[in-house]
């Protein structure tokens, strides 16, 4: 074990940044020029620290290493951070998107610039922080903490409906999350800890179980979003900035996720396994309801929103298997669909730059004037329909096959989404990029700039990588995996 | 030398995409041409030789190249199988692919984005060899989409036409639902057999063969329900009836793509799904029956409306999806073999046809209407003959490559006492006029005759160039010959040592066939053929005349059967209605409704009415203390 608080300087990295950035006074151009510089490298800094992380990380461990602990409020509150394979690939997912969303706002950001990279930067730190928690508390103050900068982001640098967007988006989620606070109170009395690591094997009594989990599933169902509680999200994607979205799809939705494999199948498996049946239901109307919804959306952002809920249904179908298929492959597709749906907000984004309009009808032929453009955005459109051999297929395929041992009438249901993603996704590509060019704003449409196609070439990297040869990402993920599910199995005999 | 078959196309793929960013000139055309058509050629020269080598000496290559997805027990590699039947295909593939990129020289000259076409067709070429050189259910899943991928890219390359864009579409969505079932089936596989690897599975089909699975609430027979939702794969692939929708209007793609995708190659995936499952679907013999019954019925219905159709590349395509419904009877029926051999001499006759349709479009300008043709025969002497050899090929004239492998499979049927093989035995028989009467039709009504065409038009009918029409002569000996040289090797007496354990091959005891079922096809191949000739080129008032007689049956046959119609009614619009009411009135009106706005607008209520009681005059307060302390003391003397 190395000694060195890595994880600690992962949360400090952003921090310092902005204190850096607070030192540049100046309101004019070459001061902005110079935030963004600074953002951009404190940004990237903090992904190849992320990464020194990632290569040192012990393959064979199961166990949570870079472990620190130190003493915070009490005995047994406490600032307890470290990693398992899952948390690390979300922790390098999030400092892998950071950079390309300070990129992707160079030009599109016109006032306050300073306040928007800052508000970045601190969501980047609590992003960082829910995914190496390991005490209740700690991570509560993650999960809430998040939703400032967020909140900000939308509402400040949002479209026309930004303010109904950000507080129903703010308001929805800390709704959801006072529960899991009650919860985590409620543990702290019980169990006289907040320690994730002790929690995991305390056995909570079947009756604690049923309430805990329906609290710590409020937080998360409306954060992932589980359908009915879905419809903050394609507002809140429609109103704010392509970066607010990139992390929204990116990062945010991930959190929750985690959080069902970390807290609600770790410590209530007993309630998982009752309330499981629910969470298919929801999700297999999750997954057909929004593809049907998809289908028939006019606005480029709602599109891919709805199509991100449909993603999630996966997630959680994956999860509650209880199986290590199922639950590699929900991480998988989270990875993923951070990836991809985060590729193609950028692609929306950088139509709406040039004509500032995401209505569907605005556009068509683009093809014709922007190949590499035409070119990427059809490799995430056939990554979010689960095509073989790019990253979206694999996570799908494993929790589809996953479930299919559970049960067939899910998988029946699931595997029809699988079709309806091709209808919406094709549906969008053609009305927007084929097609002849007649629209007359659309003639001197520019194809790419050099700063847009760095910022697609990593992502269409991973895309094809994860798709064609997963198995370095699922041989970090498989020891801590199997390790969930073996504690889980443990738990219930 | 495996290895080159399969990496050479992706490499001639990516060369030609990285060539298509560059702005367009002749150049880089030429270089996109020479790289992708001779990495096809060289590919093909190996397939070739690897066949050969396998007729003279049987063995399976199996190489494993690196690890996929894995998971637990799930495991999945990239790799490489060789066997008979992989040999088979890979003969098919790289054969008809070379021929087809080497014409399309010819065909694109005048595109605006050639490498981007040479590119495709090489992606389709390397998704299809994936498919066929797999280990495993997976990468056989990855080849099945990745040639869907490629079909639609290649369907819709024309992209400013939208009708090119929608069949493309719909192309990648009925295949979708295929592979809807043939995702179930691996995922069925796996809980099963507990592995999706060919070996393990087909060797250990025979010890499963009566477990039972729960699947939708009913328990069923495992290898029944297996093979059953394969098959819905291999129908989506293969254009089988219900799922083929997509088949003729997929002809809205450039006809080189039409002649390797839509006749050739992939659409016969279905089919080498089938054969190469024989071990499982050989112990199902329920699902036997449903393969020989669809296959049957297509064989048939496609045959119908083709005999109507006004579109040269229609006419052929129906005709391919009719010709694809024989493979899967002699399937169905058992005969894989046949099968195979069908599926072979039809992969030459096919794309000749399709290839020499290109031809005559070319020397029309681009008309396909064959009422607006007619009397070209004499301008492309070379497309004309070589058309001729494909029909009479495709009607079954005795010693050509379509006789042997349709007789093989109407023999069969004849022969064979397993379910539906007498429904099939009379549809398929039937097919046969049919198929020769719309084969002919063609042929009349494109060469002979008066013409049809403008003054002007007619005048510049050409023939095409060498590098269109040499690959036709190609194929042509393919069509003539290839059924009499291998039949010893895939029907045959060889045909056990040939396949080597790669199919199931039956033994039945030769029964006498008498000698007016063998030369009944042959005769009403003929009658086909008179027909044909005495309706357009005799008394050509005739053709009109029975449609008119016969119109409600004429308009049921031009429109399809009605069959997009009927799916438009049931799937298409009441997705959409469906999506429309989920997103306005569930999310929007009731979920919104009464849970953000509903709850929020309540707030700003109950806030507004308590607003109002606070009104700062002091007698509404001594009021409301009046009331308040009036109740107490109410209260206090009904409690005590």
């Amino acid at each position: 074990m190395i000694d060195f608080p890595i994880l600690s300087t992962l949360l400090a990295i952003p921090i310092l940044g902005i204190l850096f950035m607070s030192l540049i006074r100046a309101n004019n151009a070459n001061a902005e020029r110079n935030l963004k510089q600074t953002a951009l490298w404190i940004s990237f800094l903090n992904f190849i620290a992320s990464l020194a992380l990632l290569f040192s990380f012990d393959l064979n461990n199961p166990e949570f290493q870079f472990v620190e602990h130190y003493f915070w409020l009490d005995s047994s509150i406490s600032y307890h951070l470290g990693v398992d394979g899952i948390s690390i690939l979300l922790i390098v997912l999030t400092t892998l998107l950071l950079p390309i969303c300070i990129l992707a706002s160079y030009d599109s950001i016109q006032f306050a610039v300073k306040e928007y990279l800052i508000s970045f930067l601190v969501l980047e730190t609590f992003m960082i922080g829910v995914f190496c928690s390991l005490d209740l508390v700690l991570f509560y103050l993650f999960f809430e903490g998040g939703l400032i900068p967020m909140f900000l982001i939308i509402g400040i640098w949002g479209g026309e409906r930004r303010v109904y967007s950000t507080f129903k988006f703010f308001l929805y989620t800390l709704a959801g999350s006072v529960f899991m606070l009650l919860a985590i109170i409620y543990i702290y009395w019980e169990a006289g800890t907040t320690n994730v690591v002790d929690l995991l094997s305390y056995n909570f009594t079947y009756s604690e179980q049923f309430y805990l989990w329906l609290a710590f599933f409020a937080s998360f169902m409306v954060k992932i979003p589980m359908w009915p509680f879905h419809t903050w999200l394609p507002d809140a994607h429609v109103e704010a900035p392509t970066a607010g979205s990139v992390i929204l799809a990116g990062v945010l939705l991930k959190m929750a996720g985690y959080g069902f494999i970390r807290f609600s199948i770790g410590m209530f498996p007993d309630a998982s396994v009752f309330f499981a049946p629910m969470v298919f239901t929801l999700s297999i109307i999750a997954i057909i309801a929004t593809s049907l919804i998809a289908l028939v959306q006019k606005d480029m952002k709602k599109l891919i929103a709805y199509s991100s809920v449909a993603h999630m249904g996966f997630v959680t179908l994956g999860i509650f298997t209880f199986t290590l298929q199922g639950i590699e492959g929900a991480v998988i597709q989270m990875i993923s669909h951070g990836i991809v749906s985060a590729a193609l907000f950028l692609c929306v984004g950088v139509v709406y730059d040039r004509l500032h309009t995401r209505e569907i009808e605005r556009y068509g032929g683009l093809v014709n004037k922007m190949p590499f453009y035409s070119f990427a955005f059809m490799i995430f459109i056939l990554a979010s329909l689960g095509l073989p051999g790019t990253s979206g297929f694999v996570g799908e395929f494993l929790v589809l096959l996953s479930i299919f041992s559970v049960n067939t009438y899910f998988a029946v249901f699931a595997t029809t989404g699988v079709v309806l993603a091709a209808t919406y996704s094709l549906w969008l590509y053609r009305k927007v990029i084929f097609g002849a060019l007649v629209k007359d704003d659309l003639m001197d449409i520019l194809d790419l700039t050099k700063k847009e196609i760095i910022i697609f070439v990593p992502l269409i990297f991973l895309t094809f990588f994860i798709g064609i040869y997963p198995k370095p990402v699922i041989d970090i993920i498989e020891p801590a995996t199997s390790n969930i599910v073996k504690n889980i199995q443990g738990k219930l005999s | 030398m495996a290895y080159s078959i399969v990496i050479l196309p992706l490499i001639g793929f990516l060369i030609s995409s990285i060539l298509s960013f560059f702005k367009k000139n002749s150049s880089i055309d030429l270089a996109s041409q020479i790289i992708t058509s001779s990495f096809i050629v060289i590919s093909a020269i190996f397939s070739f030789y690897i066949f050969v080598d396998n007729m003279v000496n049987p063995k399976i290559l199996s190489l494993e190249i690196f690890t996929w997805i894995y998971s637990g027990s799930f495991e999945a590699s990239w790799s490489i199988y060789l066997d008979t039947v992989t040999r088979v295909m890979l003969v098919v593939i790289t054969f008809v692919s070379a021929l087809v990129h080497i014409y399309s020289i010819g065909y694109m000259s005048h595109d605006e984005s050639i490498p981007r076409f040479m590119g495709y067709l090489s992606l389709f070429t390397f998704a299809m060899i994936m498919l066929v050189t797999a280990d495993n259910f997976l990468q056989l899943f990855f080849g099945w989409e990745g040639v869907g991928l490629a079909s639609y890219l290649l369907i819709g390359f024309w992209y400013r036409k939208p009708s090119a864009n929608s069949a493309a579409i719909k192309a990648f969505i009925v295949n979708r639902v295929g592979d809807f079932g043939l995702a179930l089936a691996i995922f069925a596989i796996f809980i099963i057999f507990g592995s999706i690897d060919y070996e393990i599975v087909f060797n250990a089909a025979e010890k499963y063969k009566d477990v039972t699975i729960y699947f939708v609430g009913y328990e069923l027979n495992a290898i029944n329900l297996i093979c059953y939702l394969l098959f819905i794969g291999a129908m989506g692939k293969s254009a089988q009836l219900f799922l083929h929708t997509w088949l003729p209007d997929a002809m809205e793609g450039p006809t080189p793509v039409s002649a390797l995708i839509h006749a050739a190659t992939m659409v016969t995936a279905g089919v080498f799904l089938v054969v190469r499952c024989s071990p499982l679907f050989d112990i199902s013999p329920s699902a036997m029956g449903f393969v020989t019954f669809i296959g049957a019925s297509t064989a048939f219905f496609a045959a119908t409306i083709g005999l109507v159709q006004n579109d040269i590349k229609r006419v052929i395509a129906y005709s391919t999806c009719s010709q694809l419904g024989y493979m899967f009877v002699a399937a169905g029926l058992g005969a894989y073999g046949a099968a195979m051999f069908h599926l072979f001499t039809h992969a030459f006759f096919k794309a000749l046809l399709f290839l020499g349709a290109g031809s005559v479009i070319h020397a029309v300008h681009e008309e396909q209407d064959i009422r607006k043709m007619g009397g070209i025969g004499t301008f492309i002497p070379i497309t004309h003959l070589m058309m001729l050899v494909g029909t009479i090929s495709i009607m079954g004239f005795p010693f050509t490559s379509g006789f042997y492998s349709k007789d093989a499979i109407i023999e069969t049927a004849y022969l064979s006492h397993s379910s539906f093989s007498t429904y099939a035995y009379l549809l398929i028989t039937a097919g046969v006029v049919m198929t020769s009467f719309y084969s002919w039709r063609l042929i009349f009504l494109v060469f002979n005759g008066k013409t049809r065409m403008d003054e002007e038009k007619y005048s510049k009918v050409h023939e095409s160039s060498g590098v269109m029409t040499v690959p036709l002569m190609i194929l042509a000996l393919g069509a003539l010959l290839f059924g009499f040289l291998f039949k010893n090797y895939f029907i045959g007496d060889y045909s056990e040592s040939f396949w080597d354990h790669s199919i199931i091959v039956h033994h039945e005891e030769h029964h006498h066939i008498p000698f007016y079922i063998y030369y009944l096809p042959i005769v009403l191949g003929f009658l086909g053929l008179f027909i044909a000739w005495y309706m357009y080129i005799k008394n050509t008032k005739l053709a009109s005349d029975i449609a008119k007689m016969n119109k409600p049956l004429y308009e049921f046959l031009l429109n399809k059967w009605y069959f997009d119609e009927l799916y438009n009614f049931l799937l298409v619009r009441p997705a959409i209605w469906t999506g429309k009411i989920l997103w306005k009135f569930l999310d929007e009106y009731i979920i919104d409704g009464f849970g953000p706005n509903g709850i929020a607008s309540l707030a700003i209520n109950l806030s507004n009415r308590a607003k109002k009681i606070q009104s700062g005059y002091i007698y509404h307060y001594a009021f409301a203390i009046l009331i308040g302390l009036s109740l107490l003391i109410t209260f206090f003397i009904f409690k005590f």
